[in-house]
């Protein structure tokens, strides 16, 4: 027996925004079928993921979390018809925008999520909280090299 | 020091839930915590408690806010979509406005979906705290109260949007009542008998229908569609696309010269199922109502080759109009009803089942057809060459149900259904009858009965799902038969059976375009995509769209004592609204000020509900509040930082950030 004393493994912390209609609805529907996911995702419930400021973003990785999830209903099923899109827009300006800042963009993550769809949004969760584990604490050493901004030309989650 | 005191006195209730809560979450450890360390946000009290929503636990919240001056509630507990409301209306029977208390998922976001204690612990008090700092921005406010217009749109003429129609206009108030096809009726109109009492179909629904045509309340659009809907609750409006009949329903009497005359057949794929014709120019049976016909464009010979004109020239009444045109109706309502119903499931998709190639593989909908004495073989169950009476007859349950290759779910209404086709053709033909069954599910009034009676009627039962049918014979004995190919499970038998006739009973499935129709109602669509209720148990009526409501097969498969009891119930939700005449809405809204607003314009285009107008004279932009929905999207745009939105405001939510990232700021300090 040796004296190493444990190392915990590192938990994000993520902060998390739904809109009121579809995602926030799927995060109830993972409650009310006691799917377990990963326990560092902490929400915000906004009305429309179209509510988004990128401020808000910018915020919480300036108080202290790890990764943001950015949460909504899918294109094409927005309450409000549209604003859904206007989001991702956002969200694709601004991942970018982060990387210039030196935030890798594997710590911003977009998910559509229907109301129905309590299963995909406990998954994406979970694997979303190993990703960002993976990449460890924020870090902000100021601006990436610009060869990450490659890695900023995903695909859209459909 | 007076700038750090907090400015509003704060309560935190943290529900126990019995053990739904408190089982994974220490709600002691919570409460204290929240006590002590939320001290400097302004919470002065902070209590647990068994059942907050209890009235025991609300007279705690209203008597904390009388004795102990609470400015701000929070409630620690299930999701705010299932009792904001309860604990919202407590802060108001205390005399605080209702928008002040914020409630806070500790249920749905942590107890039920975490297992590690100590770990839910954690993000049940990060998720107050942050509940606690955005509660502190919170503003009063007064809902918006807007009149309710007292129309009603019901969309679907099957039973459960007639009885819809008929329960909301004999209370007085109109209904307009939207049909694709040329009738109503819907797919009971199809049926021959109704399970389990056997009551003809038609002799039930057809007397409906005659109300729903006669009735002075119900604006009747049948051959129609609902391209558009807009506005919000209590004041939608929608437009319908009302198809060019080509009869002028004026002069028309219905008095069926016109098919009679009609010289282009046309199999009935609709109606008849495709094992009847119909004329170009039809009504779909004679009890159809309204009981003009429409000339199906595609198939008339005038309108493919330019000549004929053979029902203009006979029709008495000169109603025949070949050039008339779609028309556009506009029309105010303040709420919906979606009853769009269902389609058959295409036994095509089965290959090994043969519909399609083997001639005697009959669908559930094709027998209805056979077996209806206003039919195509006027009642008499007969093979496809239209002459043969079978002697032996194989009906397959679970068609494209309970099956992972095709719907997972039970179309509930087959069971009863194949033991309503057994009867039939043992009483019609008195063949051998077997039974391909998974499982029998007869859970309704008088439904096992009738199961039973058909066990003492000597139809034959076989458990196992139907591997094959083929007309391939093994042996003489199968020679020109059909054979089921099936593994008896009872027995542990692989069994092949020669039968003659074989029906298969198809599933139902989601209306192959009900995912756009979601769209134009703004709902959304279950996984099956089944359109989704406000709650699967407490409110399978309304959906998440204030104002829409569900009745029928469109929110999962039903039969027609559920359609009928549904369709009733949407009605009964909306005559509560309508009696009130005025319907609050959340206060949730944009506003720009004035002194801020720069004139770019960037927020104009971004709204979709056109809800925001730009003054030329004063080059400011300014938000209608009737029109605005609330959804945020011109805050977060606003480069000036001059819109507001009430509820949801920049300050509660950057406060809430700060709030649930309270503890780790904490720990990363202690760390340093």
């Amino acid at each position: 027996m040796t004296d190493t004393p444990e190392i915990k493994p590192f938990e994000p912390t993520i902060i998390g925004f739904t809109c009121n209609w579809c995602s926030y609805r799927a995060a109830d529907m993972a409650g009310i079928s006691r799917m377990k996911y990963a326990p560092n995702v902490r929400l915000i419930r906004l009305m429309c993921s179209g509510r988004l400021d990128p401020m808000f973003v910018i915020k919480a990785f300036a108080g202290g979390a790890d990764a943001v999830l950015v949460s909504g209903c899918h294109p094409g099923d927005c309450h409000y018809s549209t604003q859904n899109y206007k989001a991702m827009r956002r969200f694709h300006l601004l991942k970018r925008v982060l990387v210039q800042m030196g935030i890798e963009p594997g710590r911003l993550k977009l998910l559509w999520a229907s109301a129905a769809e309590g299963a995909i949004f406990a998954a994406e969760v979970s694997k979303f909280v190993e990703e960002v584990r993976a990449l460890g604490p924020l870090n902000w050493n100021g601006p990436i090299p610009a060869t990450a901004y490659k890695s900023v030309k995903e695909e859209v989650p459909a | 020091m007076d700038e750090n005191k907090p400015k509003e006195r704060i309560g935190v209730y943290v529900c126990h839930c019995g053990t739904n809560i408190a089982g994974v979450v220490d709600v002691g450890e919570v409460s204290t915590w929240a006590g002590e360390n939320l001290k400097k946000n302004g919470v002065v009290i902070a209590r647990d408690y068994k059942f907050m929503c209890s009235s025991l636990g609300q007279e705690l919240i209203q008597k904390d806010i009388k004795e102990q001056g609470l400015t701000r509630v929070v409630v620690a507990a299930c999701s705010p979509h299932l009792h904001e409301a309860t604990f919202r209306n407590a802060c108001k029977g205390a005399g605080l406005n209702p928008y002040l208390c914020e409630l806070v998922s500790i249920r749905e976001q942590v107890s039920w979906v975490h297992t590690d204690k100590i770990a839910a612990t954690e993000k049940a008090k990060a998720i107050i705290s942050g509940g606690v700092a955005r509660v502190e921005h919170n503003e009063p406010l007064e809902p918006l109260r807007v009149p309710i217009h007292p129309a009603t749109l019901v969309v679907g003429g099957g039973i459960a949007g007639i009885q819809a129609a008929l329960e909301i206009a004999d209370a007085g108030s109109p209904v307009y009542l939207v049909e694709r096809e040329p009738t109503i009726g819907g797919h009971m109109a199809q049926f021959d008998k109704t399970f389990p009492t056997l009551d003809c179909s038609a002799c039930i629904l057809t007397p409906k229908m005659v109300q729903v045509g006669n009735h002075p309340n119900i604006t009747l659009l049948t051959y129609s569609d609902v391209e558009k809907v807009e506005g919000y609750v209590g004041n939608f409006e929608a437009t319908i696309r009302k198809h060019a009949r080509s009869i002028n329903t004026k002069d028309c009497t219905g008095c069926g010269i016109c098919w009679e005359k009609c010289p282009k057949k046309v199999v009935d794929d609709v109606f008849e199922a495709g094992v009847g014709y119909r004329k170009a120019v039809y009504t779909p049976f004679p009890q159809a109502v309204p009981k003009y016909p429409v000339i199906d464009r595609v198939n008339c010979t005038y309108f493919q080759k330019g000549t004929c004109k053979a029902c203009e020239k006979f029709c008495p009444t000169h109603a025949i109009d070949f050039a008339q045109e779609d028309e556009i109706l506009n029309v105010k309502i303040g709420n919906i009803i979606l009853a769009t119903g269902w389609q058959l499931f295409d036994a095509r998709r089965i290959p090994n089942y043969g519909y399609g190639r083997l001639a005697n593989v009959f669908t559930s909908m094709e027998f209805e057809r056979l077996s209806n004495a206003a039919g195509p073989t006027g009642g008499a169950i007969v093979l496809r060459d239209g002459k043969t009476t079978p002697k032996s007859v194989a009906i397959v349950h679970c068609v494209g149900s309970r099956d992972k290759n095709y719907n997972n779910y039970c179309s509930a209404i087959c069971c009863m259904q194949s033991l309503k086709f057994a009867h039939l053709v043992h009483e019609k033909t008195g063949a051998t009858v077997y039974n391909f069954y998974i499982d029998i599910r007869t859970p309704a009034k008088d439904y096992d009965e009738f199961y039973q009676r058909l066990i003492e009627e000597g139809t034959l039962f076989v458990r196992g799902k139907v591997a094959e049918i083929t007309d391939a014979a093994f042996n003489p004995g199968e020679e020109g038969k059909l054979v089921v190919q099936v593994e008896d499970t009872l027995i542990g038998k692989q069994r092949r059976i020669p039968v003659d006739m074989v029906v298969l009973s198809a599933g139902i499935e989601p209306r192959f375009d009900s995912k756009e129709t979601a769209k134009i109602f703004g709902i959304s669509c279950s996984a099956s995509g089944w359109y989704l209720e406000k709650h699967p148990k407490l409110d399978p009526v309304a959906t998440m769209t204030d104002g829409v409501y569900l009745a029928g097969c469109v929110q999962g498969p039903k039969d027609i004592p559920a359609s009928v009891a549904q369709g009733a119930a949407a009605a009964a939700r909306i005559l509560g609204k309508i009696q009130q005449k005025e319907i609050s809405l959340e206060p949730i809204r944009a506003t720009i000020n004035e002194e801020q607003c720069s004139g770019c314009r960037i927020c104009n285009s971004l709204c979709p509900f056109n809800a925001i107008l730009f003054h030329e004279d004063k080059m400011v932009s300014e938000v209608n509040p009737a029109l605005c929905q609330g959804c945020g999207t011109c805050i977060a745009a606003c480069p000036a930082g001059a819109i507001s939105g009430t509820g949801f405001s920049n300050q509660q939510i950057l406060s809430q950030i700060d709030g649930l990232l309270f503890l780790n700021i904490s720990k990363k300090e202690v760390v340093a």
